[in-house]
């Protein structure tokens, strides 16, 4: 180990170094707010009122929150793995594919307790299954999962575009969407659920898909720390040599670590297709996988973590669509900048402000 | 016959047409994946470069001024990227998807802020274009040429020059490399330039010659089928040449066939033919058409020991 890389102490690590690479990534989108002709500090006053000033504005930002939650999971379980998994895209989409099944083939016989869970599941199985082809070309083929999965992302697309105009389209219908879903496969919207105990809130896309992704935090966590299964997931994230040695099945572990990857993406589709779409239709994952890499990343692999960066990604989805509305010269795509800005520097230079944080703790530490 | 034969011409000339950026970029690939930077920002940095080249072309009126920004502009992604993997020893893969994010945002931010056009430039008129040389109809622009004699280019520097061999003396060994003398960093640095050089011509192409303008999102995946040309190739630039004209030939089969009945087959599905690129690397991944052969130290970063 070279002499850049000593250890700082705890709370630097967890805490400090983070907060470090995202405020540089900050920085550079003030910058560019600044160098298109708006006041960086007007566009960040204007887009934490869009995302928090009002219960609908909170409401989307939660609602952005949960599948950012999902996909930020996804990528985190295949992460600790020591799998990159890029293709969350393609296995929500394809979960939102199971999602639809199920409920176009069962909502019109079946009672809400039973289709709502059916459906949860389908979406995971599909997902599961959209991961488990990558893993499995990883775990016997030795295919790169990272090219593997980004192929399947085109491939999950294309088959979709040609499922939703040849196969699955309304008759009768113009644009590419299935037949709506009957209310007995609707996941309850939170304000329908909040007026039940007695609480107003204005109407949103937010449904009880978050409670959803909050179990699903929590399964997580139990899962990767405090499981044998888990244990041996990290290990071979860790050291697969180790892993190998200690009695783990590295293929099953694999194809493991993918499957649930692919699963917790499929929750995408609950949110989207159960809870506000209320039907299938195209590109309902478009962006979610993506972003899932910038949450987990940001939120360090850790189901904390991710819940805290799922809502400041939520918040800049929801702000960001408000700041537009405010100043159209800057557009919904600034995002997007601040996700790969988020990407470049909590993931590939996540080491770039350690000499300084070492000069400033290091030695008392 | 007549008939026939214009459409084998103006198929061929449709999969050159198609082929050329993703030439340029898998030979850029090329350069830098030898050397064990593995590329997969080769789509943002062409993105990048195609909204340069129409931005400036449009601004300054000249073609040739586009072409600098956008090499400029692939070089800038470029030296991000080796900044992030050759310096930093960060996660190349994570480096490359930021890059491919951050293009896919800033070139629709700043293109919204400047032109007002929802992402868009203004169309191109021709005096801003790069225009076709010989053959009006091919569209045989001065770039779809620079693709061609970009292939036995790179061949030469791979396999017949000093710092070829180095370069894939360093994607294989780097410690080899290393104790022989030479910069690691330095070797690493020079491919990543190379491949931001022929990204940019790439996107160039894209915007100023193939298209009057930059449009959002507008090279669709072309620089993760230029990476899959690559492997296809087996990291060798003609076989790789190859699978950049199979996939043109694919591309401008599933614009002709589109609603066509075939014969026995009934109407081959537009999304079949357009996913096949990314299904037959799949299947040559997995192994079923022969092993894959990939640099050794591709992916891994080079830690210098003291």
């Amino acid at each position: 180990m070279s002499a850049s890389r000593r250890p700082l102490p705890g709370w630097v690590e967890i805490g400090l170094l983070p907060l470090a690479n995202i405020a540089m990534a900050f920085l550079l989108v003030g910058l560019i707010v600044a160098v298109i002709g708006v006041d960086p500090f007007h566009a960040l006053k204007l887009l934490v009122l869009g995302a928090l000033g009002s219960s609908e504005s909170i409401g989307y930002t939660l609602y952005y929150a949960t599948n950012f939650i999902f996909t930020g999971l996804a990528v985190a379980v295949a992460f600790h793995a020591g799998l990159f998994n890029i293709g969350g895209e393609g296995q929500a989409y394809i979960g939102g594919l199971g999602c639809g099944l199920a409920v176009l083939a069962l909502d019109r016989y079946l009672p809400t307790l039973l289709v709502i869970p059916l459906a949860i599941l389908a979406s995971a199985a599909f997902g599961a299954a959209w991961a488990a082809i990558p893993a499995w070309m990883q775990a016997w083929r030795g295919s790169h999962i990272v090219i593997t999965t980004i192929m399947f992302n085109f491939v999950a697309s294309a088959l979709m575009v040609y499922l939703m105009v040849n196969v699955l389209i309304a008759p009768g219908s113009m644009t590419p969407q299935s037949r709506g879903f009957t209310a007995s496969a609707a996941v309850p919207s939170m304000q329908a659920a909040l007026q039940w105990i007695g609480i107003a809130v204005a109407p949103s896309a937010l449904n009880l898909s978050l409670l959803l992704a909050l179990v699903a935090c929590v399964g997580v966590w139990i899962f990767l720390w405090h499981t044998p299964w888990g244990y041996s997931l990290r290990t071979m994230g860790h050291n697969p040599e180790a892993a190998l040695y200690a009695g783990t099945n590295l293929k099953r572990m694999t194809m493991l670590a993918m499957c649930l990857s692919g699963a917790l993406a499929g929750g995408v589709a609950v949110n989207e297709l159960l809870g506000v779409h209320h039907r299938l239709v195209l590109d309902f994952a478009a962006g979610y996988g993506f972003t899932g890499i910038a949450v987990a990343l940001m939120g360090r692999g850790h189901p904390l973590g991710i819940v805290l960066a799922a809502l400041l990604f939520g918040a800049l989805q929801q702000g960001g669509a408000e700041l537009n509305f405010e100043i159209p010269k800057i557009t919904r795509e600034m995002v997007v900048v601040i996700q790969g800005l988020v990407i470049l520097f909590s993931g590939a230079l996540v080491h770039l402000p350690r000499p300084w944080l070492q000069a400033l703790f290091a030695r008392k530490g | 016959m007549e008939e026939t034969l214009t459409l084998v011409v103006a198929t061929l000339a449709a999969t050159l047409r198609v082929a050329t950026p993703l030439v340029l970029c898998a030979m850029g690939g090329l350069f830098s994946e030898k050397s064990g930077i593995i590329d997969v920002g080769l789509e943002g940095k062409m993105l990048m470069a195609a909204f340069f080249a129409a931005a400036t072309a449009s601004l300054t009126g000249s073609a040739w001024a586009g072409v600098g920004a956008a090499i400029l502009a692939a070089e800038v992604l470029a030296l991000l990227h080796g900044f992030a993997c050759v310096t930093h020893r960060g996660n190349q893969v994570v480096s490359g998807i930021a890059i491919n994010i951050l293009a896919m945002g800033l070139t629709v931010v700043l293109g919204a802020a400047w032109f007002g056009r929802g992402g868009q430039t203004p169309p191109l008129a021709a005096a801003e274009r790069l225009n076709p040389i010989f053959f009006p109809v091919a569209g045989d622009n001065v770039l779809v040429y620079v693709a061609l004699l970009s292939v036995p280019f790179a061949w030469w520097v791979i396999e017949r020059t000093r710092f070829g061999l180095r370069l894939r003396a360093v994607g294989e060994v780097p410690l080899a490399v290393d104790a022989a003398g030479i910069s690691v960093s330095g070797l690493r640095y020079r491919a990543v330039l190379i491949c931001g050089l022929f990204a940019g011509l790439a996107g160039a192409y894209l915007s100023i010659a193939q298209n009057a303008g930059f449009s959002r999102d507008m090279t669709a995946g072309q620089g993760f089928i230029a990476l899959a040309a690559i492997i296809f190739g087996r990291w060798r630039p003609m076989p790789a040449f190859g699978a950049c004209l199979a996939f043109g030939l694919l591309d401008s089969i599933a614009i002709r066939l589109q609603g066509v009945k075939l014969p026995g087959v009934g109407e081959v599905p537009v999304q079949l033919i357009q996913a096949m690129p990314y299904l037959l690397t799949l299947f040559l991944l997995a192994g079923f058409i022969g092993r894959t052969v990939a640099p050794k130290a591709a992916g891994v970063p080079y830690e210098k020991e003291h």
